[in-house]
Order: C-alpha cells, then structure tokens, then sequence
C-alpha cells in the first residue's frame, strides 16, 4: 500500500493535477475564513461593476488627515482620464469641418486645443453631413470640459439644518492626497461584481466548494452503485449477472442528460437543493463503474487464489472483499476521479438549461454561469462574470483527469512512455 | 451473409427494446413527481396564459389527451398512440403552436449541426490519437495535456470562449442565432450564406470538445495495437513499416467505433448546452425556452426525440461496425 503511493507521487502528471486540485481545496477552505460575509450577498447596487479597488468617496473627503504630493503629471492624467485620444481627434474632426485649417490644430497640446474649442465651438451649429448621435456625443464632450483646466478645488458645503442654507465645512484641492489605509470604507473586488451585484469572488470560491460537494456526493454514490453491481453481477453471474448487464447496457444507450432533464423537472424547482441534484446525477450516472468492474471481475472470478478461497469455504463477501477488490482497488479509484469531475460537468449542463439547485440558499458554477449567461456577460464583454467560472471548471476536471492519467500509467504499464 | 444477419437482428432487437424503454422512462419518470402531470398543467395553465379561450381549449385538449381518470396502463397506451402519431398538443408557452410543430421548426438544425460535428470531431481525433501513438515524444508530448484538457473542458465553456474570441472580439463571425435576424427563410445565396456563416461557431465548439477525448482513446488503443505480438512477428518477417501501420490503427480503429456508439448521448447532451450559448435554433435551445416556460409538453416530446435520435445514432453506428469488424465477417464462414 505504501509502496502503491509513493509510486504514484513519482508520475509528474498525478503530481501536478494533486498540486491544482490541493490548491483549490485550500482555497475553498481558506478564503471564506479571511474574508467573511454571505457569499449570496447583494452589495451593489447595479450590474456588472467591473474589477478593482473600491473607496469610499465620503470617507476620502472625511480622511483623518489630508496629505499634500506636488505631482508634475496630476493635470495631465486628470485630464487625460476625462478627455480620451478619441475625443480629441473628434473635437479636431468638429474644428476642420467648422473651417479651421488642420495643421493650426495640435491634438497634443491640449491648453491650445480648448481654447480653439472654446472659441469655436457652437452646440446650435449644424454640421453638414452630421448624425444626430455624432452631435450628442459633442455635446456630451462640451459639458465634460467645463473646468477641466482649473486650479482651483471643490468646496465642501454642509446644509444647515434649521436654515437649510449651505455652509462652507472644508476645501478639496488639486493636489490632495489621502492614503488608501486610512479610509475607513474600502472594498477590493478582485472580479466585480455580477449582474445582481454580488461579489464574484466570494460568490465563486462557495460555488467551486458547493460543485466540488455535489461533485463528491455524486461520485460517490455512482462509484458505490457501480461497484455494487459490477461485483454482483461479475462474480454471481448466471441470471444475475444478465439482468444486471440488461440494465446496465440499457442505460449506456439511453442518453444520461435526457434522464437528468426529466428527472429535475419532475422534481420541481423549489425541491432542488444542491445535494437532491448531487444524488440525481449519482442514480444516472454508475453505468461506465458497473461496466467496467463486472469485466474486471470476470477476469478474476477463475483465478487460482479465488479458487483457493472458494475452497477454503470463505464466504462471499470474504473472498470478494480479500481476493477481488484489492485488485480492482486501482480502476475504481480512477473511475471514481472521473465520477466526480463528469458530476461537476452534469451539474453545470443541467444549470444552463435552469434546471439546476434553487437559486436561492448557494451558488453552485453552473448557476453562475447560468446566471452570466441569461444577462449576456459574453456578449457585453463583461468577462469577469463568466471567465473566472470557466477556469475554475477547467481546472477541477482538468486537475481531476491529470491525476486520473497518472494512476492510469502507474498502474497500467503499457500506457506509459 | 448468415453471420450478417444474426448479428442485424441482434442489433435491431436490442434497438427495440432499448426503445420500448426509453419511452417507458420517458412516461413513467415525470408521473413519479408528486402530483400528476395534468394536476401540474393545469396548475401551470393558471398561471402562465393571459388567453381565456386558448385556457379552455387547452384544458380540454389535455384532458383528451392524457385520458386522466382512466388507469396508468390505458394512460401509456394512449401516450404512445398519440407520440405515434406526433400528437404531442399545443406547447405552453407557445400557444397556438404545436409542440409537434416547433419540434419539426428545431430538430433538423441540431440534426444537421451534432452529427457531423461529432463525425469530423472523432475522424480529427482517431488522426490526431495515432500520429501520437506513432510518432511518440515531441508530437504525443503536445497532444496529450492539450487533449485531456479539450476533453475535460465542458462543451459550453468552448463554446463561450469561441463566442467571445471570434464573435465578440474579432467579429468574424455572428454570436447567435441560425441565420441573420433580418432574414426569412428561403433558398437564395443570401440565405445559405448566412447559415453557414452561423453554423461556423457550433460546429466548431462540438468539433474541438469530441477531438480531445478521442484522440486520447485513439492513442492508448494504438500504444497497445503496436506492442502486440503480431506487430513484433510482422516486423521480423520485414513487412514494411508503412504496412504494419496500417493494420495497427486498422484494429486500433473498431473498439474507437463502439466507443462512439456509447458516447453519442453524453455527447449530444453537451452540444445541446453548447447551442443554448449560440442560441442556435436546435432542440436544445427549445429545451431551455420550455424549461424557462415551464413547457411540460414541449419538455417531454423534445427528450422523447432527442433519445429516439440518439438510439437511432447508436444503432447505425453499431450496423456500420457490423460491415467493418473482421469478426462478424469470419463468423459469416463458418
């Protein structure tokens, strides 16, 4: 036995898909540690909020202490963040078509640019050959100018609660600075927010845990089915063992998904929790293990130690569990790593089709991705809704099927190089 | 020729039986649900429809068509003679369409979109899966974690990633639907072009996925084909490489055929989910609108259809090994 695994830590491909697979784990387990809060929680107000760090702009202007930094490139930035390269060649594209000659126009010089742009600039001027969006877009850009070249700061102003006049509390300049530590309300949302305006990744490190679990629970239970069967019938045989092959070769053809489809319909959405879906997935899905390990089996009924024991009056459950499930041991190990990644997959198929758990106590992958998929993430470029659940899906089962691949070339020597 | 028909018979009885089945499960499994279907109906008929008349005629459909006071079996034999004759009802969440006709409006589209995707996906991937087994090192190196992963990668994952890579990104080519939205349909250049166009993105996510997995199975078979005896004998015998190649995935090639016969469902099942991302006009992004409408009648003839044409698959292919494998020849000897 010890010999078995230190043999199987020597192929690479098992090492790396246990290295991925571990990693996952101890982030599904870590992470709701460090950061608390439901992971259905709807923090945003909106959808879709792209990555980044998020500061609170009341508590910026309210920073214990204010901090001064003369940056040469300030103006520039800010002005740059508000006038894009595209804007600009458009406001020279409104100037050479106002009259101006081109090479008065310098794009890069921006100071020259709005004053041109202030001196020309009519928002009631018909441009031949205009759209009207073209025209609201250079009315939008106008008003985006205003004061984009003063020095001055904001003035913070209070309403006075008996008056209700505006009293002056505090000046923000230019050059202000706070330092992100000490603003009291910062939230980092490594990947957004999704179309409810939950955070994608917390709502996703509790849907990669919830789809391992239905994973797991499905694997298991087709593992077990699959064994049980495959032992009855392969060791038994005679009518057993064709009626359980009856069935068996019944529900390879029948399509699984099918089964699914039917089955979680009949069951009824607000009956579907994640492990209801976990054990329908197990019930359909035994029949490659059955398969498998009944033809193993008969390949082992004849040996001479099961001979050997049969005659030495063991009973069947003692000669199964000592002279045939230690050599079959290996395969159903493999066929389980796959029964639990193929459950995954099962999952996020039968959540596409919105059929999958309740929306309402857990996410599970395939939900988020059905969730994405309904407010057309992929289609608004909005890729952190869906991207993140793809990967994590391709790593489960690819991690799954490296250590699977491993096993298979230590334990099935013509396979390996 | 005795040999050959012993083993169509086989086959097609056990087509039969497979089928008499599916269409028990098919039957039985949305009438094990607590309620009764109709209950369920018209529980969902309450709620669902704003067409008073359309309410009433449906209830009496129903209640025709399921037969509801009479006993379970007269109840399956009314099923199967009304599935027989593609009586399925009107849909729900279509009315007043029937669910025979928006069946007839989808299937030709999946049809015409899975199988030679999955045909051109297991034909890449047999290639693909001997030139590993053959060339070995370099090539094999590549293949391998390439394949495990397109094989693991779930069906709607490429299909996404196609989506927003090609159609998205680089717009070559349309993110949704069949054929353009501004066309009707009808047979002109225009039209085809826009189907192929269309079909461009679907086929290709079904292609890769199918290529991974065989291409894998292709090379464990044929790593095991070459360190037969046989190919050792032929090799001293000097038979020219080239020569025990081709016998090599010749017999490497029959288990890849039953293969694809017992993975067709798993695969259909994939593409349909595949669809739903392209929003293709197939059967599976009918099965999600009746899902999403709680279409029980649209939901029960589009998996009917779906197993029938999946055991259709399987029985083919299963007709076709039979003029392929040696074995049924040579039993056709003796």
């Amino acid at each position: 036995m010890k010999n078995t695994i230190r043999q199987v830590f020597h192929s690479g491909k098992f090492i790396v898909g246990f290295f991925i697979f571990m990693v996952l784990l101890l982030i599904v387990i870590v992470y709701p540690l460090i950061v608390r809060g439901a992971p259905l929680a709807i923090i945003a107000q909106g959808t879709f909020f792209p990555p980044g760090i998020y500061v609170n702009t009341y508590d910026s202007i309210n920073a214990l202490t204010t901090y001064t930094l003369m940056l040469d490139n300030a103006a520039a930035k800010r002005i740059a963040n508000k006038l894009s390269n595209d804007d600009r060649l458009a406001m020279k594209e409104w100037l050479v078509a106002d009259g101006i000659p081109a090479t008065q126009i310098d794009t890069s010089d921006i100071v020259s640019l709005l004053d041109l742009w202030q001196k020309n600039y009519d928002p009631n001027k018909s441009v031949p050959g205009m759209t009207n969006a073209k025209r609201n877009y250079y009315v939008r850009v106008n008003t985006s100018l205003q004061g984009i070249l003063s020095i001055e700061g904001y003035i913070i102003a209070t309403q006075n609660a008996t008056t209700g006049a505006l009293e002056q509390t505090g000046t923000v300049n230019q050059s202000d600075y706070v330092n992100i530590s000490q603003v009291a309300n910062v939230r980092v949302l490594p990947l957004g927010t999704d179309n409810f305006g939950r955070d994608v990744l917390t709502e996703l490190v509790k849907a990669a845990g919830v789809s391992l679990e239905i994973g797991l629970v499905a694997g298991t239970i087709a593992t077990l089915i699959g064994l049980a069967l495959g032992l009855l019938g392969g060791y038994i045989g005679g009518y057993v063992d064709d009626i359980i092959m009856f069935i068996t070769n019944m529900f390879t053809v029948i399509p699984t998904f099918v089964l699914l489809i039917l089955i979680s319909f009949s069951i009824g959405q607000d009956k579907r929790g994640a492990v209801t879906i976990a054990v329908v997935i197990g019930f359909t899905s035994w029949v490659w293990t059955a398969r498998a390990v009944r033809s193993q089996v008969v390949s082992l009924r004849n040996r001479d130690h099961v001979n050997l024991s049969k005659l030495s009056g063991h009973s069947i459950v003692h000669i199964i569990v000592a002279d045939i499930l230690p050599y079959i041991a290996s395969y159903v190990v493999m066929a389980f790593i796959l029964q639990i990644s193929s459950g995954i997959l099962s999952e996020a198929g039968l959540s596409i089709l919105g059929l999958g758990p309740r929306t309402t106590d857990v996410p599970t992958l395939g939900l988020m991705m059905n969730w994405a998929m309904i407010y057309q993430a992929e289609i608004l470029g909005k890729w952190w809704a869906y991207f993140p659940v793809l990967v994590t899906i391709a790593l489960i089962t690819f991690s799954m099927n490296l250590m699977n691949t491993g096993l298979d070339q230590v334990f099935n020597p013509a396979l390996r190089d | 020729m005795k040999g050959y028909r012993k083993y169509f018979l086989s086959k097609l009885a056990w087509f039969l039986v497979t089928f008499v089945f599916a269409v028990i499960l098919n039957f039985i499994l949305p009438r094990l649900m607590p309620g009764d279907p109709v209950a369920a109906i018209v529980g969902k008929l309450a709620q669902g429809m704003s067409n008073t008349s359309g309410l009433a005629k449906m209830y009496q459909q129903y209640t025709d068509l399921f037969g509801i006071n009479k006993p379970m079996l007269v109840q399956f034999f009314l099923y199967v003679k009304n599935a027989a004759h593609g009586n399925f009802g009107f849909s729900f969440s279509q009315y007043p369409r029937t669910v025979a006709n928006i069946i007839a409006s989808s299937i030709w589209w999946t049809v015409c979109l899975q199988f030679p995707a999955i045909i051109v996906g297991w034909l890449i991937g047999n290639t693909l899966g001997a030139l590993a087994a053959y060339l070995k090192k370099g090539f094999d190196n590549v293949l391998i974690p390439v394949s495990i992963f397109l094989s693991n990668f779930p069906a709607f994952g490429m299909a996404v990633v196609l989506l927003v890579v090609f159609g998205v990104g680089l717009k070559w080519f349309p993110t949704s639907g069949g054929y353009g939205f501004d066309l009707i349909p009808n047979v002109s250049w225009k039209f085809m072009w826009s189907v192929i166009v269309h079909y461009q993105l679907p086929f290709w996510s079904i292609v890769l996925i199918a290529i991974g997995g065989q291409a894998i199975g292709m090379r464990s078979m044929s790593i095991y084909e070459l360190n037969a005896d046989y190919v050792k004998y032929s090799r001293f015998l000097g038979i020219p490489d080239r020569k025990i190649v081709g016998y090599v995935f010749r017999n490497a090639m029959l288990p890849q055929v039953t293969g694809l016969a017992l993975s067709i469902g798993t695969m259909v099942g994939g593409a349909l989910v595949a669809e739903i991302i392209f929003s293709y006009p197939g059967l599976g992004t009918t099965l999600l609108n009746s899902i999403m409408g709680q279409d029980y009648p649209l939901i029960s003839a589009a998996t009917l259809i779906i197993t029938v044409m999946v055991l259709s698959a399987n029985f083919l292919i299963e007709i076709v090994y039979g003029f392929i494998d040696p074995r049924i020849k040579a039993a056709q000897a003796d």
